[in-house]
């Protein structure tokens, strides 16, 4: 075991686990932080997708030892600390459109669409529906067509 | 089994006139019978078996027993109030409920905080719903299945919230000096016409009972509905989009530490021996490896860790169910059980048209794998888990741990979806083996691999039509449906008991398959005599009712069918349709979406549309869609996934008879046309040499952002008549049969195997099975975005 160090939504943690334990297990069964959801383990449903340092990422793909200390990672428990106001434009879009059904795929489609839609925006334009037909989140549940529409509304506000 | 209640009396006031459609239980049309419970604060109660519609089709006795015995009986014979439910009006003026069903993102939270809301004058979010552990007492009113949910709760949920609120309305009388005549009760504060008003928090204790009364109510007319049928975001929306909802496998359990199983290479193959247990135990983080019936369980400290002892274990397997076997044979085992269509007896001139159809297994898994947490202890056992029949989970832990079914305590979760996979026990029973084997808490998850791999399945099916027609009528339509056994051991709906289900004759599933084939099927055109059979054979695979059963298979034989026949006719499908349905409205949804939809507008070559309609659940649906089967779309390029035609256009219309959440209704069409787009074009698993090819999400390929039509719309119908229907399952079978229609339409030919991708050749590199799972990569940071 090792002592890996490293920033969760805008703390810092110390964790005593071994170097190749994928994060995602770090932040679950270490950490207890459950919004990050398992779905394959493989990088392919998404749904344990978070930010790393702003961008998109899938912990259940990266090795806790290749964090460092100044990298930080945001779980959907910490998007809303990252705008103004008590919740992210995105996550407001989402309880606009009530866009959950059973709400497990929900958390990381919210991440990656905050990603793409900052991409977007670094890019000077808008979200196409091309953008949206890339969004590899796997939703079980079939919510697709209410998460373009709150995509599109979410990004309107950011 | 009967409720041990006294048979209501008629209550004075009643308004609908005598015998009037007077419901089972029911006193008249809204006139119920209910009770104020003993307690501290005001609870308020009613039957759960009031008006059910299913109660009277309860098989009497003999499958009862083993769930719940004589001497259960005889307990709670002594208890009337055994089968209500409850209503809590808590001191800060609140309702609680604890609805003995299972949320599994179908919404059924949302509508019944609605219901009671309706009946209380109460805001919805001062209305609090949770799930019921397993309570036996219920028998089969606590399975959660065949989109019944608000069907059989809605008026025992109505009546309890409205004797809260006479009760309520009686004590504020007296405490405001006023008579229940003048009072206005709204959002949760009563008011006399003085001006003076109390709030239902300070009436708790006041109207609170000290013994339990039975009372008569009359039930709010549908006239003066404020809040259902309003459109109603979920209640759990902040908690889901803000990473708070809990799932069981998000539960901190004391020392229920992660738990997976390395699982055998063949269907339901199981481990002889282990060569490397030492090693593995010595492994970081593992605390403990042990055999159990479906595999070798791992315990550690991460499920990280868990994946990396399942890689490590060396195991010694004894074969599966059916070994070297693989989709083409297990068909021609099916078409060996297949019945014979008839000649039928019809006038000489008549013409035929034949047709037959095949449908290839599908996983009903939800994106929550099988999860459930353990702890069993000598003498006792809990759960927490998934689960949609608690019951029959607590019976099946029970038996596999050795205790009694009353020192097995069943705690239901919300789940992460289900689309009938949490029908089953799998996981509970699984995570309480591995609990008694290691004599500790354990988190048992079921690895994505598992899930197409080693869960149930949507079981292969054929199905094949004969209709005969002469000058423009239909004068038969005969369908035989053969199918792989559908494991109905769950017991399913209040009809089935689940023991009855296991008769050791063998006979007994057989037996349930075909009552609840007859009793979902029906094929609403007037098409002369109608036979419509089902055929099951073959038991060696895990099975189960994946989201609304038979009817999308053959619903969407049927309806490729009628667009035959329709063409032999020269008649156009949609007109085809409306001049031979039955009932208006299935006519009016139909004509909904061929009016949104733009039915006949001319399409591009290598376009077309698609209409498709389906009755069942209390209520009608149709579908319209348009799919693009151009070369160029078909061929698009899609990383590590399947484009095929694109549905580029759906509109889905419900007449779910009366409407609790038209929002909540329009999100199950949603999610069941997804369902339905997946099981006509591109969502089934392989079966090769005995196992089943597919292991995650980049081989199962249910429907993806890159599939979805563009243009979606779904309508619910105004409110029909005064009895809600169901919505969970009701959108899937028109929405396959329209794809699978427009299909046929857009390319000329009349697919004859669904989905219809599934002779491609296989697109993805096929992950081992030994070991079982794969290891999660560790290259996440290359692809952040
Ligand atoms: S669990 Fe991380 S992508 Fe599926
Ligand atoms: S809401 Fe259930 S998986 Fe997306």
């Amino acid at each position: 075991m090792s002592q890996h160090t490293f920033i969760v939504n805008g703390t810092s943690v110390t964790v005593d686990v071994e170097d190749d334990v994928r994060l995602l297990w770090v932040l679950r069964d270490v950490l207890k932080l459950t919004g990050p959801k398992y779905g394959c383990g493989i990088n392919v449903c998404k749904a344990c997708t978070s930010h790393f340092n702003g961008k998109a990422f899938n912990p259940c793909a990266v090795r806790v030892a290749d964090i460092g200390p100044d990298d930080e990672i945001t779980t959907i428990e910490g998007l809303a600390d990252t705008a103004p106001g008590d919740l992210h434009p995105m996550q407001e879009a989402w309880l606009e459109h009530d866009v959950a059904q059973c709400g497990y795929c929900q958390p990381g489609q919210i991440m990656a669409a905050v990603a793409l839609v900052n991409k977007a925006h670094a890019q000077n334009r808008e979200i196409t529906e091309a953008d949206l037909d890339e969004i590899r989140n796997v939703c079980r549940c079939g919510t697709y067509s209410r998460i373009r529409e709150a995509i599109k509304a979410g990004a309107a506000n950011m | 089994m009967t409720p041990a209640l006294p048979i209501p009396e008629p209550l004075p006031g009643g308004d609908a006139a005598p015998g009037a459609g007077a419901p089972a239980g029911g006193v008249s049309r809204r006139g119920f019978l209910g009770y104020v419970m003993a307690a501290s604060t005001l609870v308020a109660a009613a039957d759960l078996g009031l008006s059910s519609p299913a109660a009277a089709m309860i098989p009497s006795g003999p499958q009862i027993p083993e769930l719940y015995d004589l001497g259960d009986a005889q307990t709670d014979a002594a208890r009337p109030t055994a089968n209500l439910i409850t209503i809590r009006i808590t001191e800060n003026g609140e309702a609680e409920f604890a609805l003995p069903r299972s949320e599994v993102g179908q919404g059924i939270t949302t509508s019944t905080a609605m219901i009671i809301a309706e009946e209380l004058d109460l805001p919805v979010d001062k209305v609090h719903v949770t799930l019921a552990p397993a309570r036996p007492e219920l028998a089969f009113n606590q399975l959660t299945g065949g989109s019944n949910t608000t069907v059989s709760t809605y008026t025992p949920i109505r009546v309890a919230a409205a004797i809260a609120k006479q009760a309520l309305l009686e004590a504020a009388a007296i405490q405001l000096g006023s008579v229940v005549a003048l009072l206005v009760s709204k959002a949760g504060v009563i008011s006399a016409p003085d001006g003076s008003s109390i709030t239902y928090g300070e009436l708790a204790p006041i109207a609170a009972s000290p013994v339990t009364r039975p009372v008569g109510i009359v039930l709010k007319d549908s006239s003066e509905f404020t809040v259902v049928g309003k459109p109603q975001n979920r209640v759990d929306a902040h908690d889901i989009v803000t990473g708070k909802k809990r799932f069981a496998m998000d539960l901190d359990i004391p020392d229920a530490l992660p738990t997976m199983v390395c699982r055998p290479p063949t269907l339901n193959g199981t481990a002889k021996s282990v060569r490397n247990t030492l090693t593995v135990q010595a492994m970081p983080g593992v605390t403990d490896v042990a055999i159990i019936p479906t595999g070798v369980a791992v315990r550690a400290k991460t499920f990280g860790q868990c994946i990396d002892a399942i890689r490590a274990l060396d195991v010694a397997w004894n074969p599966g169910t059916v070994e070297g076997q693989d989709d083409a044979s297990v068909l021609a085992n099916l078409r060996k059980a297949e019945l014979p269509l008839l000649v039928p007896n019809v006038p000489l001139l008549a013409k035929q048209v034949n047709a037959s159809f095949e449908f290839m297994f599908k996983s009903s898994a939800a994106l929550e794998p099988y999860c459930a947490i353990a702890d069993v202890r000598g003498d006792r056992a809990e759960i927490w888990a998934g689960l949609k029949v608690p019951i029959v989970a607590q019976v099946e832990v029970a038996k596999a741990v050795d205790l009694l079914q009353t020192q097995v305590k069943v705690n239901v979760i919300t789940g992460g979806g289900s689309f009938g996979h949490k029908l089953f026990p799998d996981h509970a029973v699984e995570a309480a083996r591995a609990s008694k084997a290691f004599g500790k808490p354990v988190k048992l998850m079921w690895h994505r691999a598992d899930e197409p791999r080693q869960g149930r399945m949507h079981p292969m099916a054929t199905s094949r039509i004969r209709a005969t027609y002469l000058g423009g009528q239909v004068l038969t339509f005969e369908q035989r449906h053969t199918s792989v056994s559908t494991d109905f051991t769950h017991g399913f709906g209040e009809m089935i008991s689940s023991l009855g289900a296991q008769l050791p004759t063998g006979l007994g599933n057989l037996g349930y398959a075909e009552l609840i084939f007859t009793l979902t099927q029906e094929l609403p055109y007037h098409f002369g005599l109608i036979t419509q059979t089902l055929t099951e054979t073959d038991q060696r695979f895990k099975t189960g009712s994946m989201r609304n059963i038979y009817s999308p298979d053959v619903a969407t034989a049927n309806e490729l069918v009628v667009d035959m026949l329709a063409a032999k006719m020269g008649k156009d499908p949609l007109a085809f349709r409306l001049s031979t349905l039955k009932d208006a409205r299935t006519k009016a949804v139909l004509k909904k979406v061929a009016e949104v939809g733009k039915w006949g507008r001319p399409m591009p070559a290598g376009m077309a549309q698609g209409i498709a309609i389906h009755k069942e659940y209390k209520g009608s649906t149709a579908c319209l869609v348009e799919i693009d089967c151009r070369p160029e779309t078909v061929n698009r390029p899609i990383r590590d996934g399947v484009g095929g035609p694109r549905v580029t256009k759906a509109v889905i219309a419900i007449d779910a008879g009366l409407v609790i959440n038209p929002r909540g209704l329009e999100a199950q069409m949603m999610g069941g046309f997804a369902d339905g787009l997946a099981m006509a074009l591109t969502g089934s698993v392989h079966l090769k040499e005995g196992h089943f090819l597919e292991a995650s999400w980049d081989n199962y390929f249910y429907t993806r952002q890159w599939n979805i039509p563009p243009d979606f719309t779904a309508i619910a119908m105004p409110s029909n008549g005064e009895q809600p229907g169901g919505a969970g399952e009701a959108g899937v079978a028109c929405s396959v049969a329209a794809v699978a229609c427009a299909y046929a339409r857009a390319t000329g030919r009349v697919p004859k195997r669904f989905p219809i991708n599934h002779d491609d050749p296989i697109s993805f590199e096929v992950k081992p099975f030994i070991p079982p799972v794969p290891q999660s990569p560790t290259d996440g940071l290359d692809w952040t975005f």
